[in-house]
C-alpha cells in the first residue's frame, strides 16, 4: 500500500517529459498544487518574453495527470483523450503554479478542470478543461 | 512590405528559432500560403509514458499550437504577433513508441483580429492522425523589431 504521496513522487519522477518541464509538485493533504519554475527553454515570445502556449497546455495537462496519480493507484499513465485551454493572460517569466479540480471520476473516464496562475490566483493565466481514460491495474 | 518570399523565410525561420521550438528540435518540413507542417524528432527526455516510451501529449500540444501559429503568420507580408485564445485538442489515439511526431495546420479564416486554425499530428501516416486541433489566435499589432525595447 502506498501513500498519495508516495504515488504522485513516483508519477513526476518517472515521467521524463515532466523533468524536461522542471514541473514539480506539492502536497497538502489531498489539495496537490503543481509549479513550474522559469526557465529559458519555455519561452515562445522572445519579445515578451512569454511562455511558450504549449508550455503552459502541457503544464496544466501534466498537472492533471498529476492529481489522478495522486487517487489512483496504479504505475500506468492514464490517457489524454481531449483538452480544451483557455488562454487569459500571457505566462510571464516567472514561476507558474497550477491546481487541478476532479470533478468527476469515474470506472473509466475522468472529467478534470485546472486553473494556472503566477502571481495572484485570483488572475489565472489560463484554464483547461479535459477527460481522461483511467489506465486500470 | 517584404516580397513574399522573404515573409515565408521569415516565418520559417521563426517556426524554429524560438526557444521552446529549439528546446522540443522542431524542424520545419514545409510552408506555404496559410500552411504549415513541423516536425519534432523522438528524443527520450520527451517520453511521457516510461513504460511504451511513447512521446508526452504535451510535446503534441506544444507542436499542434506552434504549427497553427506558423500557418496563421506563413504568407503575410506583414508583421505581427499572435496570442493562443483558445486551443482544443482531440487525441485519437497515442504516437507509435519511439517515433517523432509530424503536425500540420491550415490558417482558414483571417480577419482583421482573429485567426482560426486547424491542425492535425501523426506519426507514420497523415491519414491516421494521433490528434486534431482547432484553435483561435488573436492577432497583436506589428512585432516589435528583434532587440527592441519592449
Amino acid at each position: 500500500m502506498t501513500t498519495p504521496a508516495e504515488q504522485l513522487k513516483t508519477f513526476l519522477q518517472s515521467v521524463p517529459y515532466i523533468r524536461f518541464l522542471g514541473m514539480t509538485a506539492e502536497l497538502a493533504g489531498d489539495e496537490m498544487t503543481a509549479i513550474l519554475p522559469f526557465a529559458p527553454h519555455l519561452i515562445g515570445n522572445t519579445f515578451l518574453p512569454a511562455l511558450h502556449g504549449g508550455v503552459i497546455g502541457a503544464f496544466m495537462e501534466m498537472t492533471a495527470l498529476a492529481q489522478l496519480s495522486v487517487v489512483q493507484d496504479t504505475p500506468k499513465v492514464h490517457k489524454t483523450i481531449d483538452v480544451t485551454i483557455e488562454y487569459l493572460r500571457p505566462g510571464r517569466s516567472m514561476t507558474t503554479y497550477a491546481r487541478a479540480d476532479l470533478r468527476k471520476v469515474g470506472r473509466r473516464i475522468a472529467n478534470v478542470t485546472v486553473e494556472a496562475w503566477q502571481e495572484a490566483k485570483e488572475s489565472p493565466i489560463a484554464a483547461l478543461r479535459g477527460h481522461f481514460l483511467l489506465s486500470g491495474d | 512590405m517584404i516580397s513574399p518570399e522573404e515573409a515565408l523565410k521569415a516565418a520559417a525561420q521563426m517556426a524554429t528559432s524560438v526557444p521552446h521550438a529549439a528546446a522540443l528540435g522542431f524542424e520545419l518540413v514545409s510552408i506555404g500560403e496559410s500552411r504549415g507542417a513541423i516536425r519534432t524528432p523522438w528524443r527520450e527526455e520527451l517520453v511521457g509514458d516510461p513504460a511504451t516510451g511513447v512521446i508526452a501529449s504535451g510535446v503534441v500540444t506544444a507542436l499542434l499550437d506552434h504549427c497553427c501559429g506558423l500557418a496563421i503568420t506563413a504568407g503575410r507580408r506583414d508583421s505581427f504577433s499572435t496570442a493562443t485564445l483558445d486551443l482544443r485538442i482531440d487525441y485519437m489515439r497515442p504516437a507509435a513508441p519511439r517515433m517523432g511526431i509530424v503536425a500540420s495546420a491550415h490558417c482558414y479564416k483571417l480577419t482583421r483580429t482573429i485567426a482560426f486554425v486547424r491542425a492535425q499530428a501523426w506519426d507514420a501516416d497523415p491519414n491516421d492522425p494521433i490528434a486534431t486541433a482547432q484553435a483561435a489566435f488573436i492577432l497583436n499589432g506589428p512585432a516589435p523589431a528583434p532587440g527592441a525595447a519592449s
